[in-house]
């Protein structure tokens, strides 16, 4: 598929393009700072309390929890923020800029904030939680649905921006050649929009589901911190930190393996 | 595809230039001698009257505060992330880091601390002693077993027979504050400095087992202090008549 979008490199065609000596260090240092500190981790483990560690009811409460509220966040995102991609990318509303930008403000704002402002919208003493608890009887904070709020707010914009992107840079061309053949709307997103992005959608879900499972910053002030109904897997390593090292080191290494696993899963068919 | 990279980059741009200003901040220093005082969250209020107290004393020494869970700072000093004077929640703590052969001195105890329940002002579970706080409908926020005002709250449970089922458990005794505060929590169990500190914005149930459960702050300088005299006359201060007389003030117990 994405094949066809990128042009093909012609054996012989040019020559290579030598890389500028001076950027050489400057790379080199780029790399160690971001592979040393996860070697580091590696060099802390305590080998023969590992599988442990790893196993440990903690460490495997935390797991679970992870990865089912980041699903769950990921197909939130997919849910709400792909046809808000759709909308920014090809509708024509005033305003638009803005709404652009203010989709970016989860990225740029620190998570804290974040749990902040969903804590004081959704707690109960919150405009919106205030009415959910009387109306309803529905607490949102301290339970898992909160964990998944807060994994949202923070991931969505990830593959709202991706697909957006995606969709603007494709343009409308082969959907208009695709309405003159006679086929309606919802025919040519599905048959001709949808596939054109699909790419930008793997990646955009990739990075979607990255960024939820190691929220750490807006869950632990919106949603609090409790074994098997809000302690994700970071908030377990920062919990054990204060404690045992080693159970924290252990799970952060369980963190890195996914991560790794993610990026060698998804990345060479969706980004690189 | 390249125009969507391309799109990629002013974001990228933004995100590294956020990160390096961030950075800008830190490391304005002025001159004569800066103290480093990693010191228990709980210690906050009282400390930074301390510190000010001791720089009038001594005009030349700017005293720096890290107030933080006392785990996670004992884990830092045990990484050897440097720092004068360390004041800690419980002994626990600070024998971790006597374990690792990181303080100058045998610690002494400067102050004890006991915990109390707090509920917000208009106390909408109507809880009015400890064993209210064992109902279901009541939502209670504690310190996580593995810091200090946690370990006092287990303590706290064994002493009393009323077992807690709370709906968090925070790293940091503020942040258990900061729930019951804002009225996200139906009670909590903090210090009572803490809630002394917080004044009108929490109302305190006291409860009798308390008295049985103190904690006891010690402080000690550290082996990597880089201005030890300097460290030890603060420590001294702290435990001297002004030092006692501020920590009373904040609702410590003084030895």
């Amino acid at each position: 598929m994405s094949s066809v979008l990128r042009p093909r490199r012609r054996k012989g065609a040019e020559r290579p393009v030598g890389t500028p000596l001076p950027l050489w260090l400057p790379a080199g240092g780029a790399l160690a700072l971001i592979l040393l500190p996860v070697l580091g981790l590696f060099a802390r483990v305590d080998p023969a309390r590992l599988p442990a560690l790893l196993t440990s009811p903690a460490a495997l409460s935390a797991l679970r929890l992870s990865l089912r509220t980041a699903v769950l966040a990921t197909g939130v995102s997919v849910l709400l923020g792909g046809p808000l991609a759709v909308v920014l990318a090809r509708s024509r509303i005033p305003g638009k800029r803005l709404l652009r930008g203010a989709v970016l403000l989860p990225l740029v704002l620190p998570p804290v904030v974040g749990g902040l402002a969903l804590l004081y919208l959704l707690g109960r003493t919150g405009p919106v939680g205030a009415v959910l608890e009387q109306w309803f009887g529905l607490t949102v904070p301290y339970t898992t649905t909160a964990v998944v709020l807060a994994q949202t707010f923070v991931a969505m914009p990830f593959l709202v921006v991706s697909l957006e992107g995606a969709l603007r840079a494709a343009g409308t061309e082969h959907e208009r050649m695709a309405a003159t053949l006679g086929a309606g709307p919802w025919l040519t997103f599905r048959r001709v929009t949808l596939p054109m992005v699909l790419p930008a959608l793997v990646s955009g879900l990739v990075l979607t589901f990255a960024r939820a499972l190691g929220e750490f910053g807006a869950t632990i002030t919106f949603a609090g911190s409790l074994r098997g109904t809000t302690r994700t897997l970071p908030l377990a390593v920062y919990t054990e930190a204060q404690a045992d090292v080693d159970a924290a080191v252990a799970m952060s290494l369980l963190l890195v393996a996914i991560a790794l696993l993610v990026i060698v899963v998804a990345r060479p068919r969706a980004v690189g | 595809m390249t125009r969507a990279r391309a799109r990629g980059f002013p974001l990228a741009v933004l995100l590294t230039a956020a990160l390096v200003a961030s950075g800008c901040g830190a490391g304005t220093r002025t001159e004569g001698t800066t103290l480093t005082v990693l010191a228990a969250a709980s210690l906050t209020e009282s400390f930074r009257e301390m510190g000010e107290r001791f720089e009038r004393a001594h005009p030349d020494v700017e005293v720096r505060f890290n107030f933080q869970g006392s785990a996670l700072l004992a884990e830092r000093i045990r990484q050897g992330a440097g720092g004068d004077v360390f004041a800690s929640a419980d002994r626990a703590m600070m024998n971790r880091v006597v374990r690792a052969g990181a303080v100058a001195e045998r610690p002494r105890t400067f102050a004890t601390n006991r915990l109390t329940v707090v509920v917000p002002p208009s106390n909408p579970a109507g809880v009015r002693a400890l064993s209210d706080l064992a109902a279901e409908d009541v939502s209670v926020v504690v310190c996580a077993p593995r810091v200090p005002c946690g370990a006092a709250t287990e303590r706290v449970e064994t002493v009393s027979g009323v077992r807690l089922n709370p709906v968090s458990e925070e790293n940091d005794v503020k942040d258990v504050l900061h729930k019951v505060e804002v009225g996200e929590a139906d009670a909590g169990l903090v210090y009572v400095t803490d809630a002394e500190a917080a004044g009108d914005k929490v109302r305190t149930v006291d409860f009798p087992a308390s008295e049985r459960v103190t904690n006891e702050y010690p402080l000690a300088t550290l082996e990597a202090a880089e201005h030890p005299d300097t460290a030890e006359a603060f420590v001294e201060f702290v435990r001297g008549d002004r030092g006692r007389r501020i920590l009373r003030e904040y609702g410590f117990g003084t030895p």
